[in-house]
């Protein structure tokens, strides 16, 4: 199991090689150290998976270093590999190995790649330190490297202003959710005297019926630790109310959108709940909280996603959607479930990212998808890789044939399983979960009707008409502007081609370990084994409906995008307020602008002139100055040099001090 | 060590290396400097290599009496002796910002700042507790001078509201100080360290000392004198104004305040948590609107300060042992940001922050640099200023979730000033041609900036090579404070354990029948 050490540390070693070489070492080196040291890393850690799938391997903690001894608190580093954390070794070096694979064609170019490579490989280091952490404490210092690493990659072209607006926007946000997290390890600390999560898990029971105070109020101490930490897990994971910085995140560089904001990093919320599920478990209201805030997100970025024309923006809302199913789906007791759809949704989404990085590399940069149209013929490849990526995501495959693309194992287990648990909120997550899989169906399908189907209308696009120097006008009746998009090279085609195969056959392959098998989890996660029994009893309707949905869906963006074009405006026409109100994001980003940040400013500056300058220094110091130059010219005018002045005040003190005595 | 007086001779080296550069010309002043430093730096390093951990609580004493009562004595504990290892290890770096920098008087300009040191490490090292005292107010002198000699435009007006601030409390210290000693009997501070007073005697007492320490530190709201001093400082100036004279306070309130008054430290617990509160939430804010590259970091201080104020009256381990590591953390981090800082003035001679941008592109060893210690005052886990914020921040929890809540907030407002700071800085578009021309780092520049990068990471991934010194000294003090400590708002109470798992389904399910081997 030493292995592990490769695994994590090559892609840091590469990092910092990379990076530091930068333009000494050249672009082809340093792409070839990051990209040949994560394939190393993905090809280690395969079969440990494997190893946990045939049950050969068992949970291990390898210690690296001694990290913080202060009395009582006290946490090393250590790298622990159990069934929980082989997944996620698979997911993220083998999607990270790949983006570096594609990157090699995607930012081709760039001239700043050293730095591009090296950031990939920090934060894959950074991702797999929060996956192997055996603490807390650990896994924080993962959560912040990885929201370091997304802060850098976002703003990876620093020269524009939107993108570092979205990389400090990502940072902060995330800053919140780790503001719940900081405080949840220090409850739990408190709780426990300890950060370390088996011993944390192991003692979870015992406190579930104790109370503690919190902010001056009494609380169940289970519920109020886990929502702490939950909260943290919503910033990383971008739940509803900490989501907005995710879709600006699309600001980085699309290979960065693949890896990091969609397979991996904001998988790390979902992740942290499985981590600490039998945790979980003793606090029901908190997986309530999850429960809903789960089902809530589906449905809310999923409504947004229908209403989106950058194609980047469409799948980021996607993915906020996504990861709500895998948060219900964790809330109701299915961590095994959630899990399954984290590894199945690393698959396709990051095919879907890297696909549609593929067209907006075949299209001149274009990201607008009222531009794209009729690409099925030109970039036939990539269609079928997002072909495949849609069947997945949408979840085609029939239960009765018992075959399926990877979604339809995953998302429709999830539905199921939300049924049977069969509590009101279970419930609740379940129609918000079919609701949001029509949508998801819908906008998915927009999306390739609009970029694939249909006719070109690739000159309205700026990008374009800087490409061919020709304006609308002067194109005339050829909308394509005589420009001609190109398959992308084979370093961006391979990559997709491998997530393809997973995107079509992770859930087949996976499913049996994943959902049914107890001894496959062990004790990494909480097995929640009745439960999943009832998940296959669910009657037959329920079984079906996710495919309904999806075939209504389809059926919805057939007939508005390529059967009669003129629908969705007078849908918008009709409905302009809803649609509005949609396509503005339900103005979170507006709320938090008048509530949070103007406010901030605005008490920074008038902390600053009113309170230090205008009081604290007014009456401080310069106060104090004051008195002491007024003081001196009153002194100055009793030292008048006048002798008859003199003797009066001596008279006067004479007096005053014979009337003290004879008192 | 045997019987050579190391503490001794680290005040003798700066100092006649002092007095030695007000005789000689720019150039042999430099090098007399860096060599001192230098010097001492290395006996810095033997002190630490010679530090018995776990061996008697004070080490390396001398001791020779003077007049009555008053002695020179001196000896070290692990809490000092990583304050007098922070002081020699920025002091070569100091010099080094100042080599090019400062062009007039330079001789003196070297004497103020050899000095400095000397009366620093006497600070940290004295048990007499006058003899303390006059390290400590005579602390002020040098700093005086350098910034009012060697200051900004505005420097009269920043070193007199230095200097007015910092005096002020120093009296009440003296005639606490005359009380103690004549109520005591003593003026050995180990002994006085273990001295009960009477609790009353003790709150008038803290409060004499607090008046001195709060301004040192600079608590809110006797803070405003930092900013200004910052500002006009030049830029070796603040970093050992960042990067020393800030702890004083901290070094202060954890030598006498904590183990002398207890009880009344306990007493006075709300008033450090409400100044440590509205200290890290207001001086964020302002640090956010903030155009002058120094006063935002200057403002920074103060809220990082906050943190160790808020640890250290905290009475737990974790609470102090992280305020003793955001000390050495934030003289470390500060003081690398005042350098970079002052790397981009010495070349533009403005701290205007809109001036710049784009550094990234003409400058990236730099930028590096530069995000490097932006993450470490931000607290990223993995650089020092995690392990400090966090130890803190846990030990406060303790005390109160209320106070924790608010202090955390700080990690927010942290990241969101100083990546703006950042952003404006050193990404965007490169809008100042001169701006554009800056050349990147020099070698003297690397090595300022290089060694306290080092030393920043090595105390955020391995911090006990610090606090293993610290840590007997700091059960110590604890177990000494403990009777006092405030009780916790947490009072867990038991309760009736839950039966079974909140998701947890009737066993057994009638659904065999269903094929539960199929698909799902």
């Amino acid at each position: 199991m030493q292995t592990i050490l490769l695994i994590v540390f090559l892609p840091l070693l590469a990092a910092i090689v990379g990076g530091l070489g930068n333009r000494m070492l050249g672009n082809t080196v340093v792409k070839s150290i990051t990209t040949g040291a994560l394939f190393v890393s993905c090809l280690l850690s395969w079969p440990i998976f494997i190893g946990f799938l045939n049950g050969s391997l068992t949970a291990e903690v390898v210690p690296v270093l001694q990290w913080v001894q202060s009395g009582n608190l006290s946490f090393d580093w250590a790298l622990r590999v159990d069934t929980l954390t082989a997944v996620m070794l698979v997911v993220i070096t083998s999607v990270s190995a790949l983006v570096h694979l594609y990157s090699w064609g995607y930012m081709d170019e760039d001239p700043d790649q050293p730095r591009f490579f090296a950031y990939l490989s920090l934060f894959t280091f950074a991702m797999l330190m929060l996956v192997t952490a055996d603490n807390l404490v650990q896994m924080f210092f993962g959560w912040e490297g990885v929201g370091l690493a997304s802060y850098l990659l976002i703003g990876f072209w620093f020269k524009k202003p939107s993108a570092n607006a979205a990389a400090i926007k990502a940072f902060v946000v995330n800053r919140v959710g780790d503001l719940g997290f900081m405080l949840g390890i220090f409850g739990t600390f408190i709780v426990f005297g300890t950060t370390s999560i088996p011993e944390i898990l192991a003692a979870a029971p015992s406190m579930s019926g104790s109370t503690i105070g919190f902010l001056g109020y009494r609380l169940h101490t289970m519920d109020i630790l886990c929502i702490l930490l939950f909260i943290g897990a919503m910033g990383k994971s971008a739940q509803l109310g900490l989501h907005t910085w995710l879709p600006d995140a699309m600001e980085g560089p699309t290979p960065v959108s693949a890896l990091i904001h969609a397979a991996t990093m904001v998988t790390a919320g979902v992740f942290m709940v499985c981590r600490l599920s039998p945790m979980f478990e003793t606090a029901p209201t908190a997986l309530m909280i999850v429960t809903f805030i789960g089902a809530a997100t589906c449905i809310f970025a999923a409504t947004i996603g229908t209403t989106q024309w950058d194609i980047k923006r469409v799948i980021a809302y996607s993915t906020c959607s996504q990861l709500g199913y895998m948060f219900f789906a964790a809330g109701v007791g299915a961590y095994g479930v959630a899990m399954f759809h984290l590894f199945t949704h690393a698959f396709f989404k990051a095919l879907l990212f890297l696909g549609a990085g593929s067209v907006i590399h075949a299209m001149h940069h274009e990201q607008d998808m009222r531009y794209y149209g009729g690409l099925r013929k030109k970039i036939p490849l990539t269609f079928w890789a997002m072909m495949a990526g849609t069947l997945a995501i949408t979840g085609v495959g029939v239960y009765h044939l018992k075959t399926g693309f990877a979604g339809f194992w995953s998302k429709d287990a999830i539905l199921e399983v939300a049924f049977a648990r069969g509590t009101d909120m279970a419930t609740f997550a379940f129609w918000m979960g079919v609701f949001a899989a029509l949508l998801t169906s819908f906008y998915s399908w927009r999306l390739m009707f609009l970029t694939f189907w249909g006719k070109p209308r690739w000159i309205e696009s700026e990008h374009i008409q800087h490409s061919v120097h020709k304006t609308p006008e002067e194109a005339g009746e050829d909308t394509t502007g005589g420009y001609k998009p190109h398959e992308s090279p084979l370093t961006m085609l391979i990559p997709l081609g491998i997530l393809s195969i997973g995107a079509i056959g992770a859930g087949q392959a996976f499913a049996p370990s994943f959902l049914d098998d107890a001894a496959f989890w062990g004790e990494s996660i909480f097995y929640n084994e009745n439960l999943i029994h009832a998940m296959h009893a669910v009657p037959l309707w329920v079984k079906y409906s996710a495919f309904v949905v999806m075939l209504l869906g389809l059926f919805g963006a057939w007939l508005a995008y390529i059967k009669d074009t003129s629908i969705p405006g007078k849908f918008v026409e009709q409905f302009r307020y809803v649609h509005q109100f949609v396509s503005n994001k339900w103005y979170f980003d507006e709320l938090y602008h008048f509530i949070f940040i103007r406010p901030a400013f605005w008490l920074g500056r008038k902390f600053w002139i009113i309170g230090d300058q205008g009081m604290i220094d007014r009456f401080g110091p310069n106060g104090a100055a004051w008195v002491v130059s007024k003081g001196t010219v009153a002194a100055k005018k009793l030292q008048s040099g006048y002798l008859n002045s003199y003797a009066l005040v001596m008279l006067l003190g004479l007096v005053a001090a014979i009337t003290w005595i004879l008192m | 060590m045997g019987g050579f007086p190391i503490l001794s001779a680290m005040l003798a080296v700066p100092l006649f290396a002092a007095l030695a550069c007000l005789f000689v010309e720019a150039k042999m002043a430099r090098t007399i400097a860096l060599g001192a430093t230098l010097v001492n730096l290395a006996l810095g390093i033997v002190l630490w290599a010679g530090y018995d951990i776990g061996g008697a609580q004070w080490q390396f004493t001398e001791r020779a009496e003077v007049f009555a009562g008053f002695s020179y004595a001196l000896g070290i504990d692990g809490i000092a002796l990583m304050l007098i290892v922070l002081s020699v290890f920025l002091m070569p770096i100091c010099i080094l910002a100042s080599w090019e920098s400062i062009q007039k008087r330079v001789g003196e300009y070297m004497a103020a700042f050899l000095f400095m040191e000397v009366l620093m490490i006497g600070v940290f090292a004295a048990q007499d507790m006058f003899l303390f005292y006059i390290f400590f107010e005579a602390g002020l002198i040098p700093m005086y001078l350098i910034i009012g000699i060697w200051g900004g435009d505005n420097r009269i007006y920043a070193s007199y509201k230095f200097f007015l601030y910092t005096l002020l409390g120093s009296v009440l210290m003296l005639i606490a100080m005359l009380w103690m000693v004549n109520e005591a009997g003593t003026t050995y501070i180990p002994t006085l360290m273990q001295y009960d007073f009477a609790p009353e005697a003790q709150t008038w007492l803290w409060l004499a000392f607090f008046a001195s320490f709060a301004v040192k530190m600079p608590m809110w709201p006797f803070h405003t004198w930092l900013p200004d001093a910052h500002v006009q400082a030049p830029t070796a100036g603040s970093v050992i104004l960042a990067g020393v004279l800030l702890k004083l306070g901290g070094y202060g309130f954890i030598r006498f305040s904590l183990p002398m008054f207890p009880e009344a430290s306990a007493q006075f617990v709300w008033l450090i948590l409400g100044l440590s509160m509205v200290a890290v939430v207001v001086t964020s804010l302002i640090a956010l609107v903030q155009h002058d590259m120094k006063k935002l970091i200057a403002y920074s201080s103060v809220a990082h300060m906050a943190i160790v104020t808020a640890g250290l009256f905290a009475f737990n381990v974790q609470g102090l042992e992280g305020a003793m590591i955001m000390m050495l953390s934030h003289g470390l981090v500060s003081g690398a940001l005042f350098l970079c800082v002052g790397i981009i003035y010495d070349q533009l001679h403005t701290r205007e922050i809109d001036r710049y941008g784009g550094l990234s592109i003409n400058m990236p060893k730099y930028a590096l640099f530069f995000l490097l210690f932006t993450m470490a005052s931000i607290g990223l886990p993995g650089t020092s200023g995690f392990v400090a914020e966090f130890l803190s921040l846990a030990g406060v929890y303790k005390v109160s979730s209320f106070a924790t809540f608010v202090l955390t907030t700080g990690i927010i407002l942290g990241a969101a000033y100083m990546l703006y700071l950042y952003r404006r800085v050193a990404f965007g578009e490169q809008k100042n041609a001169d701006a554009a021309a800056m050349k990147d780092l020099s070698v003297r520049e690397w090595l300022m900036l290089g060694p306290i990068a080092a030393a920043v990471l090595w105390m955020g991934v391995y911090p006990e090579s610090f606090l293993a010194p610290m840590r007997a000294d700091i059960a110590a003090l604890d177990a000494r404070i403990a009777r006092a400590a405030p009780e916790g708002d947490a009072k867990i109470s038991a309760g009736e354990p839950l039966q079974e798992a909140a998701n947890a389904m009737p066993g057994d399910h009638v659904s065999e029948t269903h094929g539960a081997e199929g698909a799902h």
